[in-house]
């Protein structure tokens, strides 16, 4: 089996759980260490409860899902007892999401606190607004952000990107500058889908973001240009459900991957299926 | 998958009740779900009230959104998605007792109909009650319990079933209906020592297994359940005493 390390992180399995999938109360995320996951990055946590968009908020498609979640989580004050169990039992990553450099830095210092191996920084949800890929696509911002929450942390720090923008590298750059330790890509792709027999748009939200099989050599060509970008470790995402996937991102640059959809199309077994096939 | 089917039938279960029939070709199994949305209303999870090629949802007006497929007439349009989830384990030749507790015989009527097994309904009162015609017709015996007595047993659907299994041996009880029907239900299946497979229900985003909103302890109710056993139902923590809100919160069961 491929034994991996993100900079400073040791992965004895190089397979993670990618943040919104299966990782919103401890229990799951225990049960996703236990199908195989090498690590599990939370659902993205901020300042307060969220209920998220009303539902629709998912559907399948042909070649993937489209979600609209956005960002339902219980706020940082709560998320501690999720941790509490789960930090114990592997590693975690702290997925988190702020409107300026001092939420996301209050935050991180929380995860911190809680057990987190890491945080992981969502610029980059195409679906909600005044966060994620609103922030994410300003290299300036990203810089600010990185940097601020570098200072207040002493866990790695990895900044989740967007692929929803002609500038990847220089958001990468952004990430170095910053002093990020890690760059995951990618987040999902900004999306729609229309009912043609409602003439409506399904997702309550209207559009969302794509992922699955659809997004993966969008995903694999992200990483490749980063790669020539940056030189900070790279954790690949976007459309992984076996070893070949998993490979294409190696090659392309990653050093380890996450599994979101595939979780859902090919089970929890998956994480393990892979491991074993690399 | 995903599909958007026409309303074919309508039946008026009860005085806020309502069964709507479309014809969709997906193979289901007695016990799964569907998710169901049209614009103004927010997508919900229903039980498959019949599973052959003419697949139903039967729906009792609780809200807005129940409201809103109220106002479905014949040749109106949905989107339904699914089938999801684990239905029930029909095992050949188990003595079998199904209980139904309110709208939640729905959700067990097509095994009533495929087994022919003893079935008891139960409901607040008499004008609660649906598909007693059906039950009546497929089912070996069909026993009914109200709260205030109005019909049938006076009492709960809990206590008939521990009458009916003092007389009568059985080897699992089916059952859906709300979640303290379910617990009292499980705690007289432990003591008893009968198996059992419930059909649970807990906030549904995604459907499929991957969001994380319905779990229960480590179960997702979407994609492990929502029908689960005895063994699997013991393990849970969350069962009879909390859920999760929106947000992921838990929330305690009054």
């Amino acid at each position: 089996m491929l034994v991996t390390s993100v900079g400073k992180l040791r992965l004895e399995r190089p397979g993670m759980v990618a943040s919104g999938i299966m990782d919103e109360t401890g229990p799951s995320m225990m049960r996703m260490l236990r199908s195989g996951a090498g690590a599990v990055v939370t659902k993205s946590i901020g300042t307060k409860p969220n209920p998220g968009h009303p539902n629709p908020v998912f559907t399948e498609l042909k070649a993937g899902y489209i979600n609209a979640m956005g960002l339902p989580n219980p706020g940082i004050e709560l998320f501690g007892e999720e941790m509490a169990a789960a930090a114990k039992a592997g590693h975690i990553i702290g997925s988190i999401y702020g409107s300026s450099p001092e939420e996301f830095s209050k935050l991180a210092g929380k995860m911190e606190e809680y057990g987190a191996a890491a945080v992981e920084l969502n610029l980059s949800c195409p679906h909600a607004t005044g966060y994620g890929m609103e922030l994410g696509t300003d290299p300036a911002v990203i810089r600010s952000i990185v940097s601020a929450v570098k200072s207040s942390v002493t866990i790695p720090v990895w900044t989740k990107l967007t692929p929803n923008t002609h500038m990847i590298k220089d958001l990468a750059v952004a990430v170095r500058e910053g002093g990020g330790d890690a760059i995951v890509a990618i987040n999902t792709v900004k999306a729609m889908v229309i009912s043609p027999q409602f003439g409506k748009p399904i997702l309550s939200n209207k559009f969302g973001g794509l992922s699955g099989p659809a997004i993966r050599s969008i995903g694999v060509r992200a990483v490749f240009d980063i790669r020539t970008a940056v030189d900070i470790p790279i954790v690949g995402v976007g459309g992984i459900s076996d070893w070949k996937d998993a490979v294409q991102y190696l090659i392309a640059g990653a050093c380890a991957f996450q599994v979101g959809s595939a979780v859902g199309t090919k089970g929890l077994g998956v994480f393990d299926t892979i491991n074993l096939e690399l | 998958m995903s599909d958007t089917v026409r309303i074919i039938g309508v039946t008026e279960d009860s005085f806020d009740t309502k069964t709507f029939e479309f014809q969709w070709d997906e193979r289901a199994s007695p016990g799964q779900f569907i998710m169901v949305w049209m614009p103004g209303m927010e997508e919900i999870p229903m039980s498959l009230s019949k599973t052959d090629r003419i697949k139903s949802i039967t729906v009792k007006n609780i809200g807005a959104d129940t409201h809103k497929l109220h106002s479905l007439g014949i040749g109106d349009p949905i989107r339904i998605r699914g089938p999801y989830g684990k239905g029930f384990d029909i095992k050949k030749g188990a003595r079998m007792l199904i209980v139904g507790g309110g709208v939640g015989i729905a959700a067990v009527i097509p095994v009533v109909k495929e087994t022919g097994a003893d079935t008891i309904i139960g409901a607040k009162t008499e004008k609660e009650i649906i598909m007693d015609d059906v039950a009546g017709k497929y089912s070996k015996n069909l026993w009914i319990s109200t709260d205030d007595g109005s019909r049938g047993y006076m009492g709960n659907a809990v206590q008939l079933m521990r009458e009916k299994a003092a007389e009568k041996e059985y080897d699992v009880v089916l059952a859906c209906g709300p979640e303290v029907m379910l617990y009292h239900l499980y705690n007289a299946c432990t003591e008893l020592d009968i198996d059992c497979q419930f059909s649970l229900e807990r906030h549904m985003k995604c459907g499929v297994g991957v969001c994380g909103s319905c779990m229960m302890d480590d179960v997702r109710i979407c994609k492990d359940g929502p029908v689960l056993n005895r063994e699997q139902i013991s393990k849970l923590k969350d069962f009879g005493t909390s859920k999760m809100d929106e947000c992921g919160r838990r929330v305690n069961l009054g």
